[in-house]
């Protein structure tokens, strides 16, 4: 490992009375001191989320009002903390949707763990999952800082799909097979 | 009411001054305080405090610019320290740790008292000083009083018994010695240029403003002007005994915890620092009176010329009340006092804390070898002047 | 044995005359992938998923001289050009595979790129993703997208083919190994596969329905999701389970399971492979018995007089009740062989009989015996009981009637459903362990919850005496007390020596008292189990019939296979 030796450069006597460089200082901290606020005052103002921001996780559901969800569980297993409790169960009989089987019975994520990697929506395979923009989470106890299923949904909402794969399978389930 | 004034015993005499001394400090020392975080913040492109408003003052009108300039954060942060819990550590030494923030505030409110806040056009135009005991040793009972201030920090630091405000007790006394005696010697040259030949010798505060109040360039010129050295030296040494940024090694948060006050919580802490902006502030007024022609609104112009030329150019009589006189003095000079306390914040907020090897050298090495040059170039060029 | 020489990848290895090559490519830890090959069944073929390069030793065809190669000075190879499959291919001496040519990776990328045509690819909602044979072989031979521009076959979704599982018949990939199953283990011959080409699908014979005591083996050979238990569908993802090495209690030939846990609660329990006991099956009447463990009426508050106590204070009101004499002990075959290794002391303690509750039912011949009783082996070896049991505890009732017996430590047995009359219960002091409230919890003076078999280590001594290892799955519920720490404390409190309470310590004790077991230590018992001598025991006429590699040694009462 190399060793750069950087000679200093001996300061001139000016500079060694110290003034220039006090007064330029000076000067700086006067333009910020004359200058705008950087900071923002913040519950009136909030701060332009940009897009790819990792916010809270919400479940969302497809333009159908379908939940995407089909209780997988990959989220819960990737989730670095531990933040995600799914209890699996089936699609109630006659909801229309059969062809999906699976959902969720119930879906907690505790936002006292939650670290916002994103990791949970970059594994979901039906892209149920996404951290929208939301960064503020209160609560005054611990059980309300875990989102329940109605919660996600309601804070995901709904978001348009590009594949609608249940739907094709249901439209193949429909038309009787695929020899056509 | 004056002479009401005069009538009444002595002793009352004394605890009204006393009292006038705690009612104008305190609220400007609190004041300071606040505008110290408002500088602070402004420097560093934030708001600052500016959310404090109880509801039962919302209507009044103007409230909100208050509320923007954080006044209700001050008295909530005044209520604060006096309605807290106050601690009082196991380890400590508690008639001593007690003692320390009062000790704080004796030599600070005191000084106060001697250094004149304006003065009032007598019979015959002659300028009188307003001072609480306008005494002729002047700057010399501000030195002497001031340099008491620091036992205050060495007795906090050492009856906490614990170690950092011990070290911030240690650093506080040797760092005031060192500096109180460049800021001696810098001071000389003033006197001995305004004890001219032939007048009675005097250290009163109120004749230098008057010297620099006379006539002609050479006459009114401030000493700021005529004596640049003297004041740089006196400035860098107030930093220092005041133990304001970059001088505060006393209390160096990033070495020493709090220094001296670590141990020391609610209305005592509060107290230590009251008692630091009423040693900025009487150290301002001082710096204004010595260098910045107290309450002489321009170099060369006396305050009563000025008050005579606006009474020509108006020929409004108001204008020579000696009332009118006494405001304006003290208006100017408090206006002087704040912009040095500005300073005061403004550097704070710009300078890097020195190390303490670099306060010991800057003090022994730099500026006292230069505040015996100045005394002696100056020394010799008064001689010369007023032989 | 017969042994032979085969060449795999440049590798010799010596196998029986016979070995099929994905058994012998696994000798040398060489993984040949497969879908419908089946160690315990029949060789199908069908799947296709196993071919390798084959190739003969080259001989003169007329002098079968050898034919040697000039460049290396061996004996040249001939490589037939077309693959053959591994599962099909026996062992033949001068056999040589090559399983990692171009060729072979052609073949299985091109046989996985077949097999997910018509494969839903529903992996987030299927059961058996995460122990997919199709997942874990496209990882390594799928192509990442498909070429399939057509529509996928629609099939049956949702079929349930019996009481215990569900059949998606768009996962088949027709491997046939349930088929084979049914037909060649089970002899219950109700799988097949209907229609020809893409239209082939599963389907049960029609009128019948896959509801033998076996159908659960078939989900568990199932190489794909196709064959999904009903009672696991939906329950939780097998990579969050936790696998413990089990035993069934179910009978008396101690099939070797794997008990699925995950936080503290079994979801399932499956076949562990033991060639001497069970092969790779197992009976589905042993898979629920976990459901015991989160049962209604699990005790879960140490009792005396009704009253909530605690072990010490249950311990002692039990010694009381006990010391007045004419106690009696009823063990259970149910025990492991530790805690009926304690039963025995504490029997020696009080000076007490021993008595047992035989269950014997009707044996399957194939892993169901007729002893339903899991460990009465154990308490022959142990010393617990001298002859077997019988099914009703006449003899003790007897003794109750005639005063003889005024106090009666129950260990698990209900002393109701043994034959005991409420009347009965009600003249003795009952002193129970045991994990469910009955009749006898309820006469019970004092009452100590104890564990499941799914909360505690231990071993059993199946028909074979093979003594077999179970281990801890799930911890136990709140306020059960370990049966070990139970007896232990119960028998130093009548008197009797002080016992370890754990398993590691007890089984020094365990070996230095128990002549059968003086060569045993609980951690070098293998996981496949370990033979004892039974010999002692042979003239006992136990009650078994001929299963699966198990014949009884004594003419057993006649049997007929159902």
């Amino acid at each position: 490992m190399a060793v750069i030796q950087v000679q200093r450069r001996a300061l001139t006597l000016v500079e060694r009375t110290y003034f220039p460089q006090l007064m330029g200082a000076m000067f700086t901290t006067l333009k910020h001191l004359l200058g705008p606020a950087d900071t923002m005052e913040y519950p009136e103002q909030r701060p332009a989320i940009p897009a790819g921001y990792r916010g809270v996780p919400t479940l969302v559901k497809d333009p159908n009002g379908r939940e995407k969800c089909v209780s997988c569980q990959l989220c819960e297993f990737v989730c670095p903390p531990k933040a995600i409790r799914i209890t699996p169960g089936s699609v109630p009989e006659g909801a229309g949707i059969d062809q999906v089987e699976k959902a969720p019975q119930a879906f907690d994520i505790d936002m006292l763990r939650c670290i916002y990697c994103g990791l949970c929506e970059e594994v979901c395979p039906e892209e149920a999952i996404f951290l929208q923009n939301q960064y503020s989470m209160s609560g005054y106890s611990r059980s309300e800082m875990v989102n329940h299923k109605d919660r996600l949904y309601e804070l995901g909402g709904t978001f348009p799909d590009r594949h609608f794969k249940w739907d094709v399978k249901k439209a193949a389930e429909a038309r009787g097979g695929g020899h056509d | 009411m004056i002479d009401f004034f005069f009538g009444l015993p002595v002793p009352v005499q004394a605890l009204l001054k006393g009292i006038a001394v705690i009612g104008v400090i305190f609220p400007i020392a609190a004041a300071c305080s606040m505008a110290e975080r408002k500088v602070c913040a402004w420097i560093q492109s934030r708001s600052g405090p500016n959310r404090a408003l109880p509801p039962i003052f919302a209507w009044i009108p103007g409230a909100g610019i208050l509320q923007r300039l954080g006044v209700w954060q001050l008295m909530a942060d005044g209520g604060k320290f006096v309605f807290k819990e106050e601690p009082l550590p196991d380890h400590v030494n508690k008639l001593y740790y007690t003692l320390a923030p009062v000790v704080a505030m004796v030599p600070a409110f005191t000084t106060v008292t001697v250094v004149p806040f304006g003065a009032y056009l007598g019979p015959g135009g002659r300028v009188i000083p307003l001072a609480l005991a306008n005494v002729d040793i002047g700057i010399l009972a501000v030195f002497a009083v001031a340099s008491l201030g620091v036992y205050s920090l060495i007795l906090a630091g050492w009856a906490s018994n614990s170690k950092y405000p011990f070290l911030g007790g240690v650093r506080a006394s040797a760092q005031l010695i060192s500096y109180e005696l460049s800021m001696v010697l810098a001071v000389l040259p003033v006197f001995l240029w305004v004890n001219e030949p032939g007048t009675a010798g005097t250290l009163s505060l109120a004749r230098v403003v008057e010297f620099q109040s006379r006539p002609g360039f050479w006459g009114g010129a401030w000493f700021l002007l005529t004596m640049p050295v003297s004041a740089l030296v006196f400035a860098v040494a107030l930093f220092a005994e005041t133990n304001r940024q970059p001088f505060d090694m006393p209390e160096s948060e990033a070495d020493l915890v709090g220094g001296f006050h670590t141990e020391y919580g609610a209305f005592k802490w509060s107290l230590f620092f009251v008692a630091e902006y009423a040693n900025m502030i009487v150290g301002s007024a001082v710096f204004a009176l010595l260098f910045l022609g107290g309450w002489n609104l321009f170099p060369g112009i006396s305050l009563a010329r000025l008050l005579g030329g606006l009474h020509h150019l108006t020929g409004w009589a108001l204008w020579l009340h000696p009332l009118v006189a006494g405001l304006a003095s003290i208006a100017i000079l408090l206006g002087k006092v704040l912009a040095t306390i500005f300073v005061f914040m403004w550097i704070r907020w710009t300078v890097p804390r020195f190390r303490y090897d670099q306060v010991m050298r800057l003090g022994w090495q730099k500026l006292l070898p230069l505040s015996i040059a100045n005394l002696i170039a100056y020394t010799i060029g008064i001689a010369l002047l007023q032989r | 044995m017969d042994l032979i020489t085969v060449n795999i990848d440049g590798r010799d290895v010596a196998v029986p005359k016979g070995t099929n090559m994905i058994e012998a490519a696994r000798l040398l830890g060489i993984d040949v992938p497969h879908y419908c090959y089946h160690p315990k069944l029949t060789v199908a073929g069908n799947c296709r998923m196993c071919l390798v390069e084959m190739g003969t030793l080259a001989a003169d065809p007329a002098t079968k001289a050898p034919v040697m190669d000039p460049a290396t000075g061996k004996q040249r190879v001939n490589w037939v050009p077309r693959p053959a499959i591994a599962c099909a291919t026996s062992a033949q001496p001068g056999l040589h595979i090559r399983t990692t040519t171009p060729m072979v990776r052609d073949c299985r990328e091109g046989v996985m790129e077949f097999l997910l045509i018509n494969h839903p690819l529903d992996c987030p909602i299927c059961d058996q993703a995460g122990e997919c044979k199709l997942q874990e072989q496209s990882t390594g031979y799928g192509r990442g997208y498909s070429r399939y521009v057509e529509h996928k076959n629609v099939k049956p979704k949702r079929t349930q083919l019996g009481p215990r599982v569900t059949l998606d018949d768009e996962r088949c990939i027709l491997c046939s190994r349930c088929v084979r199953f049914c037909k060649e283990i089970v002899k219950d011959d109700v799988l097949g596969f209907a229609d020809r080409g893409s239209y082939s699908t599963l389907t049960c014979y029609p009128g019948r329905r896959l509801e033998n005591d076996y159908s659960l083996n078939t989900v568990d050979i199932c190489p794909v999701g196709a064959l999904t238990s009903t009672d696991f569908r939906f329950k939780m993802r097998v990579w969050f389970l936790k696998q413990t090495n089990g035993i069934d209690t179910g009978s008396s030939v101690g099939a070797n399971t794997v008990v699925w846990s995950r936080e503290g609660a079994v979801y399932r329990v499956t076949p562990r492979r033991n060639d001497a006991v069970n092969d790779t099956w197992m009976a589905d009447s042993g898979r629920i018995l976990y459901k015991e463990v989160r049962a209604h009426g699990r005790l879960g508050t140490i009792r005396v007089n009704g009253a909530e106590s605690a072990l010490e204070f249950a311990v002692r009101a039990a010694a009381g009740i006990l010391a007045k004499g004419g106690a009696a002990v009823v063990g259970s075959g149910r025990s492991s062989v530790e805690e009926q290794f304690l039963s025995r002391k504490l029997c020696d303690a009080l000076g007490a009989r021993a008595s047992l509750v035989s269950r014997v039912g009707k044996g399957d011949g194939l892993l169901v015996s007729a002893d339903r009783n899991p460990n009465v082996r154990g308490a022959l070896v142990t010393g617990l009981v001298a002859a077997l049991p019988s099914a009703t505890l006449e003899s003790l009732g007897a003794q109750i009637d005639s005063g003889q017996v005024t106090a009666v430590v129950s260990i698990g047995e209900d002393l109701a459903a043994a034959g005991l009359s409420a009347a009965q219960l009600a003249r003795v002091s009952i002193v129970y362990l045991g994990t469910h409230a009955n009749a006898t919890s309820a006469a019970a003076r004092v009452v100590i919850p104890t564990l499941t078999l799914f909360e505690k280590s231990g071993t059993l001594v199946n028909q074979q005496f093979r003594i077999q290892k179970f281990a801890k799955a799930v911890p136990g519920v709140a306020g059960a007390t370990d049966d070990l720490l139970a007896l232990a404390r119960l028998t130093a409190a009548v008197g009797g020596p002080v016992l370890a309470e754990d398993v590691g310590p007890l089984w020094t004790q365990i070996a230095a008292e128990v002549p059968a077991l003086g060569a045993v230590s609980f951690a070098r018992i293998p996981d496949t189990g370990l033979l004892l001598d039974g010999t002692p025991w042979a003239g006992l006429p136990f009650a078994e019939g001929p299963t699966l590699h198990f014949v009884p040694a004594a003419p057993a009462p006649k049997e007929a296979r159902p």
